[in-house]
């Protein structure tokens, strides 16, 4: 008993634990959202998915995990070695990293560090690099497209995503994420996006910037995730899968794995900001640290669901289209909404 | 309509179109699906569908019709003329047999399932039934034999249709040399016996 | 990661040039790129190589043979004109009726029969129906060319409707050997009528649907509109027809301005493109152009059905197909365009000739034409509207 409490009071060991816990959620997470993700897009297509491997298909991430791993790793005979390998990693590392700033719960955040917000959108920048490494490096035009494509992409919408961001910080005071969720604590009232708890003339002027600024900010985070309608980087009809072609097996498994990883962190990173994080909505009925953990994962899989529910729906932009959406629409509306909520908040 | 007008109404637009069509898609989560299970479920087809051949050998009269009507010549014959004290009996249709069928292969693999077989035959003994499921892993199990004929049988017909078709040229033989010698005399009160010894003419 | 083509030193203009295949040479900033046989957006093996600046194509050369069946040269050996029709079926197999019906219509004039009423009727209504089919399956799959997975499982769920009615009557839902020389292989069943206009009553609002989803949704139309813009005049000089000319403006339908069946009993109209979102001959007039002949061919269906005579689908065809020595050019319109058969007989059973006239082929001529100064992301639904199936371009 003695030494456990030793071990778990030792500074590096506790770390190690805390930067584990993500991982095993976002493994946990991936199969959940593998097997929503088809089952969803099945019935939007009136039809449906797995139906063998166990009970109407459940046990059906895990036959995709296991036929993965069992892939001959190929790689092209004029492939830049070291960058193929690479690749995949880095663009985990910088999804991954974002997760340590992430609150879970009242009592669990990996890095209470006061710069949160800056350090995520920082670490997750480096998704582009691990991308364009992977385009290059396959040694395959259609693979350079997809990269060339998915580093203008991601780099346009870093710009709205940031200044959504910097909008939900003039509002709650702090860039870091525990103190911005505190902030809203309270129940559903109090959350960032229906205007903040401020007295009702500021939360009613509030209320449309605050509403507009969630949309923009989840336009931006299906474009990070290059999810349709933002989908071209691996616009599977036209580049087959744009820069993950040459990749097979664990590695493709790693990009994937990395993109519905990514897909949680944009949508934790709104929830967090906007719709109170782990807070209840109810106020202070089914609150508490293990409550929050539920709410903020109900609220990431709500957003999941936008996510899947959009992708089955709408045709993808074109490059230039994306990026005249990024520049030219969504940049101004949130300039306008950086400059309108900091004069209502001086009021 | 100037340009910031035309900017807002565009971005209203695309919004707009953007919640039918979710609004659409949304609604399509709640309808049954259409798909079925396969293996397990499987769909009655209609009575007319196209699929495997199969052939009643018992009713074929070996016409051949099938086979110069297969466009791609996935159908094989071979007959054995019967000779008339043989009884092959009739078919449920009433056509007397008179051909013996020693061959009529199939290869399914070459048919394209067109169906111009089926018409042509007189004793409708070529369908085409509803049966989809017939893959198999050697090629050469592809092609039906639908003919029942042992190979003994088939040797014993084949001999019997020789030494008739012998006879019959023997015969026709004898004819012409009766017919020559009766040329060559010319009187002739009564008519020479038929029954003159085999000869060979040149 | 330049790729050097082993090529004669014939065409080489100066070491170490890039030469395309059609012998031009490449400038320093472009780049070969292949969109190659196996590509999950050219509808087939298509091959086109395309000489790109950054994303803007500079030019595109088609390169098409990969599905070359022979069909013309079978149809030379075949035994009898009856023969033939399974390998009409095969070259553009996903508008069979329409093949068959062309070539069955040649026959029949070459032979200078008259088919009954009732086989009129029933050959439009099967026209008709396989128009509605083959368009599904061009919008459906231009849906995923611009990213939109799910409206094609939509089509697909009614063409599954339309293939059940043929399955019902002719027995096969792809190939159908259905409408043959004289008349048809078999009448349509007793629910044949019901099923159908059960069929016309669902599908309508399903376009409605498809509309709503994709066709009037803003980022598609921002794809399609102003994209490949075909003119008029190009259209016409380039020979193309079916949507692709009428899309460019150009009021023209075979059933209507070279009748070959019973067209003009019925009150339907041929649709134009007008540029309603774009420049008038874009993407998105064909794909509208597509959607609304799908409404027009139901009208006509519903009144067809309405009107079916009795009689005999059989009582015409002949015994003995041996048409006097002579030649026919037919061209009837099918979802793809003018499909011509030109048959000369020499007085045999068999065919001396048959040349065939596939709309998509010529369609696809026209596609470098339209693709200047696009970029590849449009290049994918320009070639999408064009709507080619490649067993018909190669035959």
């Amino acid at each position: 008993m003695e030494t456990i409490q030793a071990i778990l009071s030792n500074d590096i060991v506790d770390a190690v634990l805390l930067s584990i816990l993500p991982i095993v959620f976002i493994l946990l997470y991936a199969l959940v959202t593998l097997y929503t993700e088809m089952k969803v897009a099945a019935h939007i297509q009136d039809r449906v998915a797995y139906m063998r491997t166990g009970w109407h298909g459940v046990l059906q991430p895990f036959a995709d995990i296991l036929k993965l791993l069992q892939k001959e790793d190929t790689i092209a005979a004029n492939a830049d070695k070291f960058l193929f390998i690479l690749a995949p990693y880095i663009v985990f590392i910088g999804t991954y990293g974002g997760y340590a700033v992430i609150p879970f719960s009242s009592i669990y955040i990996g890095s209470n560090i006061n710069l949160g917000a800056f350090f995520l959108i920082a670490a997750s920048s480096l998704v582009v690099i691990g991308i364009l490494m992977g385009g290059w490096a396959s040694n395959n035009k259609w693979s350079i497209f997809g990269g060339m494509r998915s580093a203008a992409q991601m780099v346009s919408y870093e710009i709205p995503t940031a200044l959504a961001v910097v909008v939900a910080t003039m509002i709650t005071g702090s860039l870091n994420l525990q103190d911005v969720t505190r902030f809203q604590d309270g129940g559903i009232q109090n959350w960032v996006v229906f205007g903040g708890p401020f007295p009702l003339v500021q939360r009613l002027l509030l209320l449309p910037f605050t509403l507009i600024t969630f949309l923009i900010l989840f336009t931006a985070s299906l474009a990070e995730v290059n999810r349709t309608p933002f989908d071209l980087p691996e616009a599977e009809s036209e580049l087959v899968q744009g820069f993950n072609t040459e990749y097979s097996g664990m590695r493709f498994a790693m990009f994937y794995l990395a993109e519905y990883a990514n897909m949680f962190l944009v949508s934790a990173v709104a929830v967090s900001f906007f719709l109170g994080g782990w807070t209840s909505p109810f106020g202070s009925f089914l609150s508490g640290p293990v409550w929050g953990i539920f709410w903020f994962i109900a609220k990431g899989m709500v957003f999941i669901f936008l996510h899947i529910w959009i992708r089955w729906t709408l045709p993808r932009l074109r490059v230039d289209q994306l990026m005249y959406t990024s520049w030219k629409v969504l940049t101004p509306f949130l300039f306008v909404c950086i400059f309108t909520v900091g004069l209502i908040l001086v009021m | 309509m100037s340009a910031l007008r035309k900017y807002f109404a565009n971005i209203f637009h695309s919004l707009y179109t953007v919640i039918v069509g979710m609004k659409i898609t949304f609604r399509h989560l709640f309808v049954p699906a259409v798909t079925i299970q396969y293996p397990s479920v499987k769909l009655k087809l209609p009575e007319r569908a196209r699929n495997r051949l199969y052939v009643n050998i018992d009713d074929c009269i070996g016409c051949d019709q099938c086979s110069m009507a297969c466009p791609v010549d996935c159908i094989t014959i071979e007959t054995i003329k019967a000779t008339p004290d043989q009884d092959l009996g009739v078919t449920s249709t009433g056509n007397k047999k008179r051909l013996y069928v020693p061959t009529f292969d199939i290869d399914i693999a070459k048919c394209c399932y067109c169906g111009l077989c089926v018409p042509p035959c007189p004793t409708e003994c070529i369908v085409m039934t509803d049966v989809y499921e017939f893959s198999e892993f050697d090629r050469k199990n592809l092609v039906y034999n639908f003919s029942r004929m042992t190979p003994a049988e088939t040797a014993v017909a084949k001999e019997r249709a020789r030494k008739a078709e012998e006879e019959a040229a023997a015969k026709k033989a004898a004819a012409a040399a009766a017919a020559a010698a009766k040329q060559a005399a010319p009187v002739q009160p009564k008519p020479e016996p038929p029954q003159s010894p085999p000869t060979t003419t040149q | 990661m330049t790729e050097s083509q082993v090529l004669p030193t014939t065409y080489v203009t100066q070491p170490g040039a890039i030469v395309t295949s059609s012998g031009r040479t490449l400038h320093t900033d472009e780049m070969i790129i292949n969109m190659g046989p196996q590509h999950p957006s050219t509808h087939g093996v298509l091959r086109l190589e395309i000489v790109v600046d950054g994303e803007i194509i500079v030019d595109v050369i088609p390169h098409i043979g990969y599905l070359h069946r022979c069909f013309e040269k079978h149809a030379e050996h075949m035994t009898n004109y009856q023969q033939v029709i399974p390998y009409c079926d095969r070259m553009d197999y996903v508008a069979s009726m329409n093949n068959d019906h062309g070539y069955a219509v040649a026959v029949e004039r070459l032979l200078k029969i008259q088919v009954p009423e009732r086989v009129e009727y029933i050959r439009v209504i099967m026209a008709e129906l396989q128009r509605i089919a083959s368009h599904l399956i061009a919008i459906g799959t231009y849906g995923i060319d611009a990213g939109a997975f799910t409206p094609f499982l939509y089509c697909f769920t009614d063409r599954e409707k339309i293939l059940d009615l043929f399955e019902m009557t002719c027995g096969a839902r792809l190939l159908y050997n259905y409408i043959w020389v004289g008349g048809l292989s078999h009448d349509i069943p007793p629910r044949f009528v019901e099923q159908a206009k059960e069929f016309c009553k669902y599908f309508r609002p399903r376009i409605k649907q498809f509309n709503d989803l994709l066709t009037y949704n803003e980022i598609f139309v921002k794809r399609t509109a102003n994209v490949g813009v075909l003119p008029k005049d190009v259209a016409i000089n380039y020979s193309s027809s079916g949507p692709m000319l009428r899309g460019s403006g150009v009021n023209w339908d075979l059933r209507r301005d070279d009748p070959y069946s019973i067209y003009d009993r019925f009150e339907w109209e041929p649709q134009v493109g007008k540029g309603e979102v774009g420049t008038v001959g874009d993407c998105w007039d064909r794909h509208i152009v597509r959607m609304r002949e799908m409404e027009q061919s139901v009208n006509i269906i519903e009144q067809a059905l309405a009107k079916i005579p009795e009689g005999n689908v059989q009582a015409a065809i002949p015994k003995r197909i041996r048409p006097d020595a002579g030649e026919v050019y037919v061209r009837t319109e099918t979802p793809r365009g003018e499909l011509g058969y030109y048959i000369i007989s020499d007085g045999t059973a068999s065919p001396y000739r048959v040349k065939v006239r596939a709309p998509a082929f010529v369609n696809l001529s026209v596609l470098p034409e339209i693709s200047h100064g696009a970029m590849i992301a449009d290049l994918v639904l320009i070639a999408g509207s064009v709507d080619i199936v490649l067993g018909e371009v190669d035959r």
